[in-house]
Parts: C-alpha cells; structure tokens; sequence
C-alpha cells in the first residue's frame, strides 16, 4: 500500500463494478418478477380448454410440460391443439375444447406415451381410469329432455353408456301424464371426453365438460353419512333382534 | 476503421480468396438453422399433402416435436436442457425420455461448442442476424447498451421464476419455442414476439437480444466453458488489422484477448463460453487467421511465408 494510485483505481473499479451489478440485477429483478406476475394471469386456463388425458393436476402440470407438442402430433383425431402465446392458458400447452374436437377415447391412448415428462401421467394405462374433466347439464331451463321432449342424444353418444351418463325417469308435471328421461352424469365414470357436449343439439351445449375442480363439490370431512357407515362397518352394536314392524292394516 | 455505410466486412476475403470461400461457414449455419426446421417441417408437410390426396396417412416423420422436446425417428429423444432445469426447480421430476434427451444434448454442445446451438440451430438467430445486417446496411447507431452480464442475470431470475411460481416460466414468452412452434404448428401473436426482437435488435441495441439478453444463450454459455470445438486465432501472427473479424462478430469481446494474445502470453485459442461458434470471423479473415479446433490444440503457427498449408504467398505484413 506504498502507492496509491493502484488502490485508488481499485476503489473505482469496484465501485463502478458494484454500481453495474447492482443495476444488472435489479433490471433482472424487475424483469422475474414481471415473469412471475404476467405467470400466474396467463397460466389461467379457460373453463372450456381440457387438459389431454393423464394429464397431472394443472398446477403440477404447469411445472412438468416443456411445451414440445409430442401429444398433438400423435393423437391421431387432431384433437388437441397447443395454445398460443397470449392464447388459452400457458403458451405452448396442449389443450382442447370438446365441443370443436372432442376426445374420441383411443384404447392405446397414443398421447400419453408421447409425452417425454410425465406431464401426461405414463400411469394412465386405461382411457376409461382418464378424468380430462365432467361432463356438467349445466342448463336445465334450455335442455329440451327437461322440456319433456325425448332427446337422450348426450347419453346416446356416451363411450360409458349408462354408467357415464344414465336417463332418470321422473314424471312431467306439466302434462300430468308423461315422463322426463332426464340425462344425469356419474363422476364414477365420466372421463371428460366430451362427446356430449359435442352431440348436444343446442346451438350452445347445455350439457358441457368443464374441469373436475370447478365442476366438483366437496362434502365437509366431519360429515358422516350414517347409512354408508353401516355400509363399511356393519352395525354398531352387533346381536340386535329386528323385530317385526307392526303395520297398519291397510298397508299389509 | 473503415467508414460505415460503405464499409463491407469481409470484403477483402471475398476478394482474395472469391465469395463462397468467404461466405461458407455463413452458408453452412444458414442451411442447418433452415435445414433443422425443415426436418421437422417433413412430418406436417407430408401429412398436408398426402390429405390433399385423400390418402390415408399419417405422413412421413423424420423429427416430431419442437425444440423444446422432439423425437427423431421414432428413436432418439432431444430435450432442452434449460426447459429441462425449470421443470426441476418447479417441483417436477422428468420422466427417462426427457432425462435421456436431455443428457444427449448436454452431451452434444459438450462436444460442438455450447452456444452451437444458438448459432447453428436457434431459429431467432436468423431473425437477429437479419436485424443485424439491416442496421448495418442502414447504418442505425447507438441504442441501449446492456452488460453482456445481464443474460446470466435473465436466466436466474426465470429460474427463480419458476421455483416461485411452480412452472415452467421462460417458455411463457420464450421467443425461440414461440418461433419454433409458429412455424410448425402455426401462429398468429407468435409472430409479435418475432417481430418485438427483430425491432429490437434493429432499433433498440446492437446485438441486443442474441449476445445479451437471452437466457438460453446463457444457460448454453453455461455448457460452453466446457465444449470441446473451438474457433482458434492459429495463425494470429498474420494479423493485418483489418477488424473485419471484430466488426462481424456477435460476441467482438472473445476474440481480442486471443488475437491480441502474444504479447500478453495467452494461447490463440478462443475459450470464451460466450463464442458460438458461427465461423464468421473464419470467412471473412483474408489472411485465414481463424480456424476450428479442438480446445486441447492451444498452439500457433509460424507466420504464413513458412507455413505449409498457406493457399497464397504473397501477402503483405501490415
């Protein structure tokens, strides 16, 4: 430390160096946190747009897609599209809307063995284990079977016929003499292939498959159903005699 | 150096050694940047066609997929390393054909030259070199000067990104996957991306996107401190300062401490990860100063009168 001059550069150069990462990392900064923000408004899927099948939760799903359009080349319907920059949720992601091309259910469900990652889970082995959504009626007041008019298009077309979707019979109050056939949707069953909502003969589909998150409620875990307890676990107190119910003489 | 407007690197090349022979590396990247599209192009072009014909088909594949994650015939898997690391900071582990696509490319620039891939294979690289050559020939100046830094700055910060947001973020508005599939799957707001890094490459700063701002580059920077071929100054000693290498380099910082490196002491080779191995400076060096090597062959060459392989004699020492 003799001279002063080199030390005196040094200072400067640090300072200078200092000055330049800070501003290189704030504009980074700045620009990840952009990243992030624009993230989560254009990661948002809509309603309509259904993941291929086997795909894993949409938020692991966001995190496992690298966006390489192997499942749209080998679905063989032409299905599947990938989404736009600035499209249906996030750029590059597969995706399809059921009332343009519905899934037609292949039985080797050719996409999920194209996915490189795992985002279509190589799990799925059976299409009908597949849950790319629920088939929801979510129009009554325009659905003409609840107008007593006989349709049943949507559980015609069904790939689960009467396990899927199943017609319910009911009476039509209007009339006093005829039957409702009203179609009603079995989450057991329905894949969310939505073939109904593309067979759906309104000009809008009043039956229409939307993400199981938005299409499914969620009982309270502190409910016991009584009758299905007794279903799992049998009888609370075994040895019960069930005596005979004395019954109006009408009734017998 | 020369004035611009009608300076024309290269020129001196073109006219001792004829244009192909100044221009053959340019040509080469140009035909494997447009030559990698179209073997992915065969597959939706084929299927088009053979449609037109009622036939059915289901074309003729060579390369499905895009540059994120393709498969070559049906056979061998290539995956993005850096779209790769941010499935795994966003919580995913990749399934065996993302992870063997993925040690096949590292595997690849670990041998070619990490940022190869941005100059032989990116697609945006031709839209930048476009902007570039514009600005050249309209003699735009100035602009924004960002750090050639501020790249390894972008690829934390989308790393970052997608920890925090638990997906992939850079491919939300990566331009060369949104190219890459525009092109392949087509596309309409794609192309603003296009158009936004052409303008700013064109308007905004000199070289902008390619040699500062890309996050891919970076992360194959990354791969590049290790890369086996290399561009090296073997025969810098017949160095006539021309600065045509200099004016045509995309990354002008990673030649000077080579060129200039017999005083210092430092080998001819190019060891910057910055390099991307275009050739450029190769083609339009008359003297033929520059060739491709092997990062282990940090030796010179004696000045061209008594070296062997000289293709002309006579040249004057500036």
């Amino acid at each position: 430390m003799t001279d002063t001059r080199p030390t005196h550069a040094k200072g400067v150069n640090r300072r200078k160096f200092l000055a330049d990462t800070t501003r290189i990392a704030c504009g980074a900064c700045v620009a990840g946190i952009g990243l992030g923000l624009y993230s989560k408004q254009a990661q948002s899927l809509p309603a309509n747009a259904l993941r291929p099948p086997g795909a894993l939760p949409e938020e692991e799903f966001l995190a496992a897609c690298v966006r390489c359009g192997l499942c749209v080349r080998d679905c063989p319907y032409n299905t599947l599209k990938l989404s736009e920059f600035n499209g249906a949720g996030a750029t590059g992601t597969p995706y399809f809307v059921a009332r343009d091309v519905p899934c037609e259910m292949c039985e080797d469900i050719p996409c999920v063995p194209a996915c490189p990652t795992g985002a279509l889970d190589p799990k799925l082995t059976r299409i009908d284990d597949a849950r790319m959504g629920l088939a929801v009626l979510v129009d009554q007041e325009t659905c003409i079977a609840f107008q007593g008019l006989r349709c049943e298009v949507c559980y015609r077309v069904c790939p689960a016929l009467d396990k899927a979707i199943s017609l319910e019979r009911s009476a039509n109050i209007r009339t006093g003499k005829h039957a409702l056939f009203i179609p009603v949707v079995h989450s057991d069953f329905c894949t969310g292939c939505g073939k109904c909502e593309r067979a759906c003969i309104l000009e809008d589909a009043a039956i229409k498959v939307i993400p199981l998150q938005l299409a499914k409620g969620q009982l309270g875990t502190h409910y016991r159903l009584g009758w299905k307890e007794k279903e799992q676990h049998g009888l609370a107190v075994e040895g019960i005699i069930d005596l005979p119910d004395r019954m109006p003489e009408a009734v017998q | 150096m020369n004035t611009k407007g009608t300076y024309k690197p290269g020129a001196n090349a073109v006219a001792q050694n004829g244009w192909l022979a100044a221009n053959k590396w340019l040509i080469a990247r140009r035909l494997a940047q447009f030559g990698f599209i179209g073997l992915f192009l065969i597959g939706p072009i084929s299927l088009w066609v053979l449609n037109l014909q009622d036939q059915p088909t289901k074309g003729i594949w060579i390369v499905k997929g895009t540059l994120a994650s393709s498969i070559t015939l049906d056979f061998l898997p290539l995956t993005d390393p850096f779209i790769a690391l941010q499935t795994f900071v966003a919580g995913h582990i990749l399934e065996s054909t993302a992870l063997t696509g993925v040690a096949i490319v590292v595997a690849a620039y670990a041998l070619l030259g990490g940022r190869t891939y941005c100059s032989w294979v990116c697609p945006i690289n031709v839209v930048t070199d476009t902007a570039h050559w514009l600005r050249q020939k309209l003699g735009l100046e100035g602009g924004a000067k960002h750090s050639r830094k501020s790249r390894y700055w972008i690829m934390t910060a989308a790393l970052a990104a997608s920890a925090v947001t638990g997906s992939v973020a850079w491919e939300l508005i990566n331009p060369i996957t949104i190219l890459s599939r525009g092109i392949l799957f087509g596309a309409g707001f794609a192309w603003f991306i296009v158009l936004a890094v052409f303008l700013y490459d064109l308007f905004a700063a000199r070289r902008g996107w390619c040699s500062h701002l890309c996050p891919v580059g970076a992360f194959y920077s990354l791969i590049g401190h290790v890369a086996l071929l290399r561009v090296s100054a073997v025969k810098r000693a017949d160095c006539n300062n021309c600065m045509d290498c200099f004016a045509v380099c995309p990354e002008a910082h990673v030649i000077s401490p080579v060129l200039r490196g017999a005083e210092t002491g430092t080998g001819p080779l190019i060891l910057s990860p910055n390099c991307t191995n275009c050739g450029r400076c190769i083609d339009v060096c008359a003297p033929d100063v520059f060739k491709f090597t092997t990062r282990f062959n940090n030796t010179t060459t004696e000045r061209s009168e008594t070296s062997c392989n000289t293709p002309q004699a006579p040249r004057e020492a500036a």
